[in-house]
């Protein structure tokens, strides 16, 4: 299947994903030259949503992985089903078979549990693998995630090497919590998400929640725009705006003017700091209210 | 140059484009982006398949490709154009006055190259002198410990001050990793070894394996306070921060006076030339006044996500003289101390005879400090080894 940037940008609204043709450009390039995906950027901006609409266009299975710190390879690769083996062992305790078999059957790829990872190459279509938050992995996962993502081979002392069949769409993103290590920028391609305009977060809104009224998003929107220009330590991102604006109609808010003291309410899901939330009394909510509309 | 358009030549047509190409890859790596050879070969491929029409499909495909930080990205437009639009102008293509990546035009607030220079170690000295100079410098050592640092001028002195203090450091990381390592021994069952080793007594676990938690490295944030008031003080804590970097797998290095600057690439630096160069630019305001509310804040907003985990202790270096307002520093370090293990304030000060935590901003910090420590010579620093490794 070759899809070009046109093609990539199409399927990618048609999944609810309001892509630039910068992104698009990145999805062809990295199915082109068997790239990782790394994408920067700041909180909420829908770094994790690139992937699940990625295996949306692409029809093929989400496999992901959350980075933490202490991942380590048996949470991240494979990991051996130990209660079984013991069991196994227990059965073929009284069978008559030498000390080698027993340890190859129990060693068998059934017993194998397979974490992300080790799933993601040994699928036979190529999934997108989602690496989500890399940077709070320690540096030494790091180091093992690039050695995986320039062989696409894992090896398991008891079984051999587990080689891909078919290579996977591999997508990572950072938050910035740890810099990432130069070998690993330069296997990857880049991308970074930026907050949107106001016009693309309109049709952001717009394509996530379909029934809502354009003058709602508006105001919704010009809103939330406005409120990133306040002093604030968490800047909603556009997850919260998509929050706040379901919120909104589930209310049954029609117009951001009319009641500031619910809307003052509803701000919890924009704002999740507590100094953040005092640093926006109800006055302040008016002013920005009344700008929107 | 001509060697890299030879490479690329026999895979494809577009010679012209090729070298065109290895061009702008070396005015991009001059500009410190991290691409070589195999993004050239890469570039070209992508080019031949972007719709060369569309300059923008080129630019896009570039980008993604060429980039691999946020600074990167955020430069990278302004030197294609240069590039790809204005022909045969390839010496003014270089953006911006920093040659390299690590240090981003946000990290360094573009300063005059005015200001004192910091001692940064020429390389030369002890070092070099190898074994029979260790031993001389161990008694020197113990003379120069106790010494005010105040008093040391001398720029031989200086580098041997140097050394200690990496010497320190590095003392501080191998006793922290040891002892972790120790009293950790065996905590969980290792399953898989179990499983192993029991093969061969038909299945009942006999030999039992244990598994050691994997010692954790202490991260270290020091932020040194470069005012007037520190003056004296702060070519030896600068020695002392490179020693830090170079000692601990995870460290960062901020300076503040009026603004707060991350010198961490710069003190990292190995070209010591290049080093003075950078550390000069941002030595504007050195040696001025403080406002450490505010350079807190600046941190908080601006690093701390990056630079502090649950195991980062912060180490603030400073005498709490601050011409800012003391509300923002106690805010500041109330919230500093949400993030931070551990926050370690060292004052040379308290050395000095009837010196008492007057300052009002040392006042309003107090209470959220785990150790309030003095900072006036090696021994101080060396004193506060056992507690950084219990953190």
């Amino acid at each position: 299947m070759t899809l070009d940037r046109e093609e990539v940008l199409k399927r990618l609204g048609a999944v609810g994903y309001v892509a630039g043709p910068q992104l698009a450009t990145a999805i062809v390039l990295m199915r082109q030259l068997s790239r990782p995906l790394l994408i920067e950027g700041e909180a909420g901006v829908g770094k994790t949503e690139v992937a699940k609409a990625l295996a949306e266009v692409l029809e093929t299975p989400l496999i992901r992985l959350q980075c933490y710190e202490g991942l380590d390879a048996s949470a991240a690769v494979y990991e051996w089903d130990y209660q079984r083996q013991l069991l196994a062992i227990k059965i073929w305790e009284s069978e008559d078979r030498t000390a080698e078999e027993k340890e190859r059957h129990i060693f068998d790829e059934d017993f194998l549990l397979k974490r992300p990872l080790l799933k993601a190459i040994s699928m036979e279509k190529p999934p997108v693998l989602l690496v989500d938050e890399i940077d709070r992995a320690d540096e030494e996962f790091e180091a093992y995630l690039l050695e995986v993502l320039s062989d696409f081979q894992i090896s398991i002392p008891e079984l051999g090497t587990v080689t891909a069949s078919a290579i996977p769409y591999v997508v990572l993103t950072s938050n910035g919590t740890r810099e990432l290590s130069d070998a690993l920028r330069r296997r990857c391609l880049y991308h970074y998400v930026d907050l949107p305009s106001e016009a693309k977060e309109m049709r952001i809104v717009t394509a996530r929640l379909p029934g809502i009224e354009n003058a709602l998003v508006a105001q919704v929107v010009r809103f939330v725009q406005a409120l990133r220009k306040e002093d604030l330590h968490k800047k909603p991102g556009v997850a919260e705006t998509l929050d706040w604006a379901a919120a909104l109609v589930g209310i049954g808010v029609k117009d951001l003017r009319t009641d500031p003291q619910a809307l003052h309410e509803s701000l919890m899901c924009l704002l999740k700091t507590q100094e953040d939330q005092a640093a926006v009394p109800i006055e302040v909510v008016e002013r920005l209210a009344g700008k929107a509309g | 140059m001509t060697g890299d358009v030879a490479i690329l030549r026999p895979r494809g047509g577009g010679e012209m484009l090729a070298r065109r190409l290895v061009g702008f890859v070396r005015v991009l790596r001059d500009n410190g982006f991290p691409v070589g050879l195999r993004e050239t070969i890469d570039g070209l491929r992508a080019a031949r398949q972007a719709e060369l029409g569309h300059r923008d499909g080129f630019r896009w495909a570039l980008r993604c490709l060429l980039c691999a930080s946020r600074t990167d990205w955020r430069r990278f437009d302004e030197i294609f154009d240069l590039y790809w639009r204005g022909h045969g102008k390839l010496q003014e293509a270089r953006v911006s006055d920093q040659g390299s990546r690590k240090a981003s035009a946000e990290d360094i607030d573009a300063g005059r190259p005015t200001g004192p220079v910091l001692g940064v170690d020429s390389g030369q000295g002890a070092d070099a002198e190898g074994g029979e100079g260790r031993r001389g410098g161990a008694s020197l050592a113990e003379s120069l410990a106790a010494a005010d640092l105040r008093h040391v001028n001398d720029p031989d002195e200086l580098a041997r001050i140097g050394d200690l203090t990496e010497r320190f450091a590095a003392r501080m990381k191998y006793r922290l990793t040891r002892r972790e390592r120790r009293r950790r021994r065996g905590r969980r069952l290792d399953l898989r070894e179990v499983i192993h080793r029991s093969i061969r007594f038909g299945g009942t676990p006999m030999q039992l394996a244990y598994r050691k938690r994997w010692p954790k490295p202490l991260r270290l944030v020091v932020i040194l306070d470069a005012s007037g008031s520190m003056n004296l003080y702060s070519t030896f804590f600068v020695r002392f921060i490179r020693g830090v970097l170079d000692n601990f797998r995870q460290a960062e290095a901020f300076v503040f006076h009026t603004r707060l600057i991350h010198i961490s690439a710069a003190m990292r630096e190995r070209d010591t030339e290049k080093a003075l160069e950078r550390m000069s630019l941002m030595a504007a305001g050195w040696a001025g006044g403080t406002r450490i509310g505010d350079c807190l804040a600046a941190f908080n907003r601006n690093y701390a996500a990056s630079a502090i985990t649950s195991r980062t202790a912060v180490m603030i270096v400073s005498d709490g003289y601050d011409t800012g307002s003391p509300e923002i520093l106690g805010a500041e370090m109330a919230r500093l101390k949400r993030r931070a293990k551990r926050i370690v304030w060292l004052n040379p000060m308290i050395a000095w005879r009837d010196y008492a935590p007057v300052a009002q901003g040392m006042a309003v910090a107090l209470p959220h400090v785990d150790l309030f420590a003095p900072a006036h010579n090696l021994e101080s620093l060396a004193a506060l080894e056992p507690y950084l490794a219990k953190l």
